[in-house]
């Protein structure tokens, strides 16, 4: 039971930090109709800077806000440079694209920081265990991150139906053009919107490092999750994204931990042991597949797509 | 379709006999490195071009097509290592356990369009990729090595590299010519006719689905061999081969290639490979003037160089080389 409550806590925090990669996933594939594969290199750039700023200023705090606003410069550039010239294109053309800036960005990074992994330190006060209920302690720092994650996810709730911004973004998101005729510069609002996402991104990768590795390639099978996320969620929905991220990683945690044991019921030992990780790392793609046969759109299509 | 004179058709000839010709190349020179490298371009040219049958003119954009050349490199490998070395078995087998998951995974996934199929068959491919992660029995991570190629009594003897490079060859100019035929024909008139309009398409009577299904079968039944032959080639199968990188490679090379033709994957298939094993040398040529002694070491970057490419090619090339061989002749 113990190991259960553990096990959901750390299922929503992944499933928090999957929504920090697809909100920004959604929205731009909602606002610009661009499939970004390379979301999951600005997650990685995210865990780079933190490392580097950590090691720099000697704070964890100051490195993730100076990778933060680092991450969402880079965004911002790589829209300006590649991005903006791939709106209006084939779907294909956006996936091969950004496959290459993949390439591009993972080599980018090793000729920078070198082929080594790199590690972030945690500061005293989050390397502690707090108690969550009498007597069951729990790393304060996996509550930051689910704290933090919630607060972001409130915010962008809020910036996204309660602002001017909020509502110019809605508004390109369901039609574009009269947008532009209305007199916004939707080309600033574009760049606005990567540079977010990549933000957002760069938060789950900075997150995320004091806990995993800080590695090449580190982006991309984080990425694939963030994907079936969206397409579960529906793409173009904060809303699906934020219940599907939830969903995927309480599912993908909690099948890890429990499958094993649950698969020893009804066979050897040895079997279970050498079933057990790979069907539970097909687990989520099992999802996503059964969602999208029964509902191929998704569960929350985002209205007027 | 009448084969004329042009750039286009030349090039295409030329380059068959280049191909033809690289083993005695080979022999001549002694440099074997190269037929190796060719086995490996003619076999992923074959999963290339298989995946533009669906890709090209299917307009189905297939993100999991690694799958099927794990699925049959697996078929050989499994069988292999269970003692069933004759190839008269292994490869009909390998291509029927293709066919099937192509069957299974194209009646789930066209339900789907648009972003959501490219991203089902992802989905499928990271399933099929973790069940070879998880065949502990056979190899798992690791992989499994192949001590025997697929015997076919004194029929043919793979184990002699230039026989087994024209086998390839041999194979892949049959698929090439039956994926021109099929494309060709009333079959695929309806596939290409089902990318453009397929609402259409069923209005005026045809199941499109259907059509759609079959064809996808064919491709990933294609790719399943080329995942035999490769699986020959290496003598090794494991679950690298069918990562999801492998995948965005294949649709790399048609791309590159050009997807409006039936060669265009070929075209793409060698220039990748090749620009693979010659990009690195050529960062260290281009850098020695100014980098000296680290010039060695830039070359391991090639993908720094990759990466921008192909985002040049998807900006300004969108025929990819087909079709810049193709407007060479309006010139």
């Amino acid at each position: 039971m113990l190991l259960l409550l553990e096990q959901c806590l750390n299922g929503l925090q992944l499933g928090l930090l999957l929504f920090l990669l697809a909100a920004g996933l959604t929205l731009v594939f909602g606002i610009m109709d661009l499939v970004n594969l390379a979301h999951g290199s600005l997650y990685m750039v995210g865990a780079y800077f933190a490392a580097t700023f950590t090691a720099l200023t000697g704070s964890f705090m100051a490195g993730a806000v100076l990778a933060l606003a680092a991450t969402l410069l880079v965004g911002m550039a790589v829209e300006v440079i590649a991005m903006r010239r791939l709106y209006g294109r084939d779907h294909l053309d956006h996936v091969l694209g950004t496959f290459g800036l993949i390439l591009f960005f993972n080599e980018l990074v090793r000729l920078v920081w070198g082929p080594a992994g790199l590690t972030v330190p945690l500061p005293a006060w989050l390397n502690t265990a707090v108690p969550i209920l009498p007597g069951i302690y729990y790393p304060a720092y996996r509550i930051a991150i689910i704290a933090v994650a919630l607060s972001v996810a409130l915010f962008l709730y809020l910036v996204v139906m309660r602002t001017r911004v909020g509502m110019l973004i809605r508004a390109g998101a369901s039609n574009r053009e009269m947008v532009g005729a209305l007199g916004i510069n939707i080309q600033l609002l574009y760049t606005l919107v990567f540079g977010i996402g990549a933000a957002l991104a760069g938060l789950a990768g900075l997150m995320q490092a004091p806990i995993l590795t800080v590695s090449i390639g580190m982006g991309e099978n984080i990425l694939i999750l963030a994907f079936v996320v969206i397409i579960i969620g529906g793409i173009g929905s904060i809303r699906g994204a934020f219940i599907a991220s939830v969903f995927v990683g309480l599912v993908d945690t909690v099948g890890r931990a429990f499958l094993p044991e649950l698969f020893k019921l009804v066979m050897s030992p040895a079997a279970a042991s050498a079933a057990a990780p790979a069907v539970s790392s097909m687990l989520i793609y099992l999802l996503m597949a059964i969602v999208l046969v029964l509902r191929p759109e998704g569960l929350f299509p985002a209205p007027g797509r | 379709m009448t084969w004329h004179l042009s750039i286009r058709n030349l090039a295409a000839a030329a380059l068959l006999a280049a191909l033809a010709l690289i083993p005695v190349y080979c022999h001549l020179t002694g440099n074997f490195f190269l037929l190796s490298l060719f086995t490996r371009i003619v076999i992923l040219a074959m999963a290339a071009v298989s995946l533009n049958l669906i890709m090209g003119f299917g307009g189905m954009v297939s993100f999991g097509h690694a799958a099927y050349i794990g699925i049959g490199g697996y078929a050989v490998g499994i069988l292999a290592h269970e003692g069933v070395t004759s190839g008269l078995v292994q490869w009909p087998l390998a291509l029927a356990v293709s066919a099937l998951f192509a069957l299974v995974i194209g009646a789930l996934s066209l339900r789907t369009r648009g972003v959501y199929f490219i991203m089902i068959t992802l989905a499928f491919a990271q399933m099929i990729y973790y069940v070879g992660v998880g065949l502990s029995r056979y190899g798992g991570d690791d992989g499994l090595t192949i001590y025997r190629r697929s015997q076919f009594g004194g029929l043919v003897n793979l184990s002699n590299k230039t026989v087994f490079y024209y086998l390839c060859l041999g194979l892949l100019l049959a698929t090439v010519y039956g994926i021109w035929r099929l494309v060709n024909s009333r079959f695929g008139m309806v596939i290409r006719g089902a990318r453009s309009n397929e609402r259409r398409m069923r209005a005026i009577g045809f199941p499109t689905f259907r059509y759609r299904l079959a064809c996808f079968v064919i491709s990933g039944t294609i790719c399943g061999l080329a995942g035999v032959l490769l699986a020959n080639h290496t003598d090794f199968v494991s679950p690298a081969m069918m990562h999801w990188t492998r995948s965005g490679d294949l649709i790399v090379m048609a791309v590159l290639g050009g997807m409006g033709s039936v060669l265009g994957p070929l075209f793409g298939a060698i220039a990748f490979l090749v620009f693979e094993e010659v990009l690195p040398i050529l960062i260290t040529l281009v850098g020695r003037p100014f980098l000296g002694r680290a010039a060695a070491h830039a070359g391991e970057y090639w993908q720094i160089v990759l990466g921008p490419m192909l985002l040049l090619v998807v900006l300004f090339a969108r025929g990819g080389i087909d079709g810049m061989l193709a407007s060479l002749r309006r010139a």
